[in-house]
Formats: structure tokens, C-alpha cells, sequence
């Protein structure tokens, strides 16, 4: 294992620790490992938080600041956070408008978010709500598995309904929303090689040089099938084809993210989203909005993901609005 | 055989602490069978969990069966992550509320206690007989210590039962395709291999009639 660290052992504490030095608009809780802004959004406005297993960086802290979430909790590498973190989290940020939890469909990261709510409903300090993502079209079955996992369409929800949290929607309408969101995108990954978990030392899975794998969750977790490597452009028809089969896109405007899984450098994923808005176009699909680069990885896993949201204009608008976090930034 | 019909405060004490040796012993076979299904963490996750737990306990010495178990509850709710501290976290503060502020349970008592806990992880969890999970292990095993306590068995005999009904239990789950959980992901793969969390269930209920018998 050849990785930037210290000691396997300490590789969030370390990482938090530079976060907050690189990073003078974020704050971090060390004990609670939080993530949350140096400005608190204004009372009365609903805040957001979200959290999740370590190693999908920018995802999430990178995306707590203006117009996105209002704190982060972190898990070690790729395990769910705890009740307590989140509860903290929680409260750090609760504006008197209650608070939206947004958890991705992994069972620990439900299970832990879940209790968090309890906690705070018990001690009756603050309304939560959750809303749970799961836009993977890789995983079929849903109905005999944990569900459809939470993966690339996070981002684009954390985005939009902290647009309109910032707009000072209430918490009702903030869940409507990303309800409405989670509906209406579908994301599905690809691996070219595997990652290794730090404290594990050698690569979750061994993937043979000339194989990939299509259908990957962000945690090294199996795909639908092994295939041999192919071409950018077949690669890329593997990813379109079920989300486009999943869902009908119409001619809705869309908003499509391709993006990295953390090994793979930009020139090969812009070259990707070429390919990916040929077939897009060849379909009908109305491209109204796009984003290109590593924004939910799985550690230094080589491959990328393709998320296909179906907006409207309400939804675009909130795409542009202005936002100001370390992991995107525009607008303001 | 047991002497006594009830488990008292450092029984109870005992019952964990012969949960942790068994998690710390085999926390590697468990992560082994993690490792083949899961992400490759039950082993570490409920050893280190274990001896948080032990530790909070042994400093905090709770007097009655309820404080006991809400400090086992949430210490492993707060260290463990992952499903399993969720999972093993609402099964003790579960089993505590059902308890109640008492220092001893006899078997029945046990048995009514270890239902509230076994119902709490089925809300958390929402797991069915047959998913691939700890409920594999625990249900048939509080089955057999409910019928072992309706024909007036001892303490002993039926935390006996119940441990050897979890065992059995844990291996029926060999064949399984997961329904839940990391494994289910891997559909018709996850067949061939026990279920970590089944299996440190089926330790759970050996270490208490390890206790009640002794």
C-alpha cells in the first residue's frame, strides 16, 4: 500500500485536522467529527445535515457551506457514523426550524440516522426529518436487497435542496423537494480497478487488467457483472443504457453529472462525458445542466459513475443558484 | 446446573463480560465471515464494542438490570457504527427497558427481556426468518427457551436450549441468499457462507447459558 499517511489508524483525524486549516469558512468538531460552517445560516431557516462512511471526499463535508448542507458527520473509512455524532451535528446547526437528515440507502447509514432522529425526538429538542437517497440502478432485485444504494444523485440533492433551504423554504417543503429529486434522478458506476481501504492495506477486490466492473456501489461492493475492458464509448452505453431504461426522460431539461470515483485523472472523464452526451443527445435527452469531476469517490478506486436527473425549470433554477462550499462553488 | 433460578447483577456482568471474550477470540473468524459477504468489519466492530462496553460498565457498576443495559445499549451504539452497533445497541436498551429497575430475572423474566429485545432489532432492522441475519440465530433460540420455561425447565435448561437452538440456527443460515444488509448486494453469491451477525448472536446466547449455568 502506497498511500499519504501517517498511520492507518489516524487517517480521518489527520485528514479533518486539514480540512479545518485549508479551510477557514468550515469549522471542525474533533471530538464529534463534525464538519460544519463558521457561519451559522440565519435563525429561523432549516439546516442540513448529512453524513456517511469516510473516503467518498469532497462528498460530504465538501459540500457544507452556503447554499449546500449545514454539517457533515463523518464515519471511519466507509462505515456509517453514529447516532450520537449525528444527534450533535443536529444540534450544532438547528436554526428552530427543524432539521433535514439526508442519508444515503446503506443499512448502517439508515439504522444510525434513524436513531439519531429518535434521540432527538426523545429529548424534544429538535424536528428531524430524513429524506434517503437511492438512485443506483445497478442494484435490480431491490425488493430481495437492502434497496437501490445512495450514490452519485447526492450530490446533485444536497445542491438543490440546499438552494432552497438558503431561499428559507420550511421543513415540509424542503422534504417535498427531495423527495421530488430523489424520484426523479438514476446514477450508475463503473470500476476500472478496486481501492484499498487504508486499514485494511491491500485492495478490497482483485480486478485482473484486462476486466472492469460495471455496476459498482462506492465502497468496493460487487457490480452486476465483470466484463472484459472496452472501448470509452461502450463503457459509456453500459452506464446510459439502464438509467435510461430505468427511467423516461421526455423532454425534460436534465442535469447529468459524470463523475470520478478518485483515481481516474479529468482528461479521461471529460473524454467520458463527451461519449455520455453523444448517447444522451442520440436519445433526445435535453442536457440543461453539467458537472465533471470527482465529487462522490471511493478512495483512489480508477472508473466513474453517470447520474441523469429529470428537472424542470424550478429545479434548474435552483442548480444556478449561488453556492459556496470547497467542493463547488459558483454564483457568489 | 444451575443452583440458583434467577441471573442477579453480576450475572448479568458476567453475561457480557463472556460475550466480549467470545467476540475478542473469534473477532477475526468473524471478520473472515464477514469478509466473504460483508465489508470485513463485524469482528473488529464487535470487539472493540465489547470492550467499551465492559469498560463503561465496570467504572459506572449501574445497580439495576435497566441502567445496566441502557449503558451496554448506547456504549455500543455510540462506538461501533456500522449496522451491527444499531443493531446490538437497540437489542440491550430494549432488553433493559423490558427488564425494568430490578437486580435479578428468572428465566421467565429472561425470556420476556431478551423478546423485547429481539423485537427491537426486527424495527430497526426489519428482518424476516430467513434473510441471512441475526434473527436467524436469535428467534429460533428464544422459541426454545420459551417452550423450555412453559414445561418448567431451570434457568440452566433453558438458556441451554436457547443456545443450542441459536446454533443450529446460525448454521441453517449457510445456504441462505442474503435479503438484507452489505450481502444482499451480491445476490445468489452470498450462498455458501454463514452469517457473521447470526453467528456472533449464536455467541451471545452460549456466553448466557454459559453464565446461567455456572
Amino acid at each position: 500500500m502506497k498511500k499519504l499517511i501517517n498511520d492507518p489508524d489516524r487517517v480521518l483525524a489527520d485528514a479533518l485536522r486539514g480540512i479545518e486549516l485549508a479551510h477557514p469558512d468550515l469549522r471542525v468538531d474533533h471530538a464529534n467529527r463534525i464538519i460544519y460552517r463558521a457561519t451559522p445560516k440565519d435563525h429561523g431557516t432549516v439546516a442540513l445535515v448529512s453524513g456517511g462512511g469516510s473516503g467518498h471526499e469532497p462528498l460530504h463535508g465538501g459540500f457544507v457551506g452556503f447554499g449546500m448542507l449545514d454539517a457533515a458527520c463523518a464515519g471511519e473509512v466507509f462505515t456509517s457514523p453514529t447516532p450520537d455524532q449525528m444527534q450533535e451535528a443536529t444540534k450544532t446547526v438547528d436554526r428552530g426550524a427543524g432539521v433535514l437528515h439526508i442519508v444515503k440507502n446503506y443499512t448502517g447509514d439508515v439504522m444510525n440516522f434513524e436513531m439519531a432522529a429518535e434521540l432527538a425526538a426523545m429529548e424534544a429538542s429538535v424536528e428531524v426529518r430524513t429524506v434517503v437517497v437511492n438512485d443506483d440502478v445497478a442494484v435490480q432485485d431491490s425488493l430481495y436487497t437492502a434497496g437501490r444504494r445512495g450514490v452519485g444523485l447526492t450530490v446533485l440533492l444536497e445542491k438543490l435542496v440546499g438552494a432552497a433551504a438558503e431561499q428559507g423554504r420550511d421543513l415540509d417543503e424542503l422534504v417535498a423537494l427531495a423527495e421530488k429529486v430523489n424520484a426523479e434522478g438514476r446514477s450508475m458506476g463503473m470500476a476500472l480497478t478496486s481501492c484499498t481501504v487504508p486499514a485494511a492495506g491491500k485492495p478490497t477486490f482483485d480486478l485482473p487488467e484486462d476486466q472492469m466492473e460495471i455496476g459498482i456501489g462506492i465502497h468496493g461492493e460487487p457490480g452486476r457483472h465483470r466484463v472484459p475492458l472496452a472501448s470509452a464509448k461502450e463503457i459509456a452505453e453500459m452506464l446510459v443504457e439502464p438509467i435510461l431504461g430505468d427511467l423516461s426522460f421526455g423532454d425534460a431539461p436534465t442535469i447529468v453529472m459524470l463523475n470520478g470515483m478518485g483515481g481516474t485523472p479529468l482528461i479521461e472523464l471529460y473524454l467520458m462525458y463527451g461519449e455520455v452526451a453523444g448517447i444522451l443527445e442520440r436519445h433526445g435527452v435535453t442536457v440543461a445542466r453539467s458537472l465533471v469531476g470527482n465529487y462522490i469517490t471511493s478512495l483512489d478506486m480508477a472508473g466513474c459513475s453517470v447520474t441523469v436527473l429529470r428537472a424542470d425549470d424550478e429545479l434548474v433554477s435552483l442548480w444556478d443558484a449561488p453556492v459556496e462550499t470547497s467542493g463547488l462553488r459558483w454564483g457568489r | 446446573m444451575s443452583t440458583t433460578d434467577t441471573l442477579t447483577m453480576p450475572a448479568f456482568t458476567a453475561w457480557l463480560a463472556a460475550f466480549r471474550d467470545r467476540v475478542t477470540e473469534q473477532r477475526s473468524y468473524l471478520t473472515e465471515l464477514d469478509s466473504a459477504i460483508g465489508d470485513a468489519d463485524h469482528g473488529a466492530n464487535m470487539a472493540r464494542g465489547m470492550a467499551a462496553v465492559m469498560e463503561k460498565v465496570e467504572a459506572a457498576a449501574p445497580p439495576t438490570a435497566d441502567e445496566l443495559f441502557k449503558t451496554v445499549g448506547m456504549t455500543l451504539v455510540t462506538s461501533v457504527g456500522g449496522a451491527s452497533g444499531p443493531l446490538y445497541g437497540t437489542f440491550f436498551l430494549r432488553f433493559g427497558m423490558a427488564a425494568g429497575a430490578v437486580t435479578e430475572c428468572d428465566a421467565a423474566a429472561l425470556s420476556t427481556a431478551l423478546r423485547a429485545g429481539l423485537d427491537g432489532v426486527v424495527a430497526r432492522g426489519k428482518a424476516e426468518a430467513g434473510d441471512k441475519t441475526m434473527f436467524d440465530a436469535l428467534a429460533p433460540a428464544l422459541e426454545a427457551m420459551d417452550a423450555a420455561v412453559a414445561s418448567g425447565a431451570s434457568l440452566a435448561e433453558a438458556t441451554a436450549a436457547a443456545r443450542d437452538a441459536a446454533a443450529a440456527g446460525r448454521d441453517a443460515t449457510e445456504p441462505l441468499v442474503a435479503r438484507k444488509g452489505r450481502a444482499s448486494y451480491l445476490g445468489e453469491r452470498s450462498a455458501g457462507h454463514l452469517d457473521p451477525g447470526a453467528t456472533s448472536a449464536a455467541l451471545l446466547m452460549e456466553a448466557l447459558a454459559e453464565v446461567a449455568a455456572s
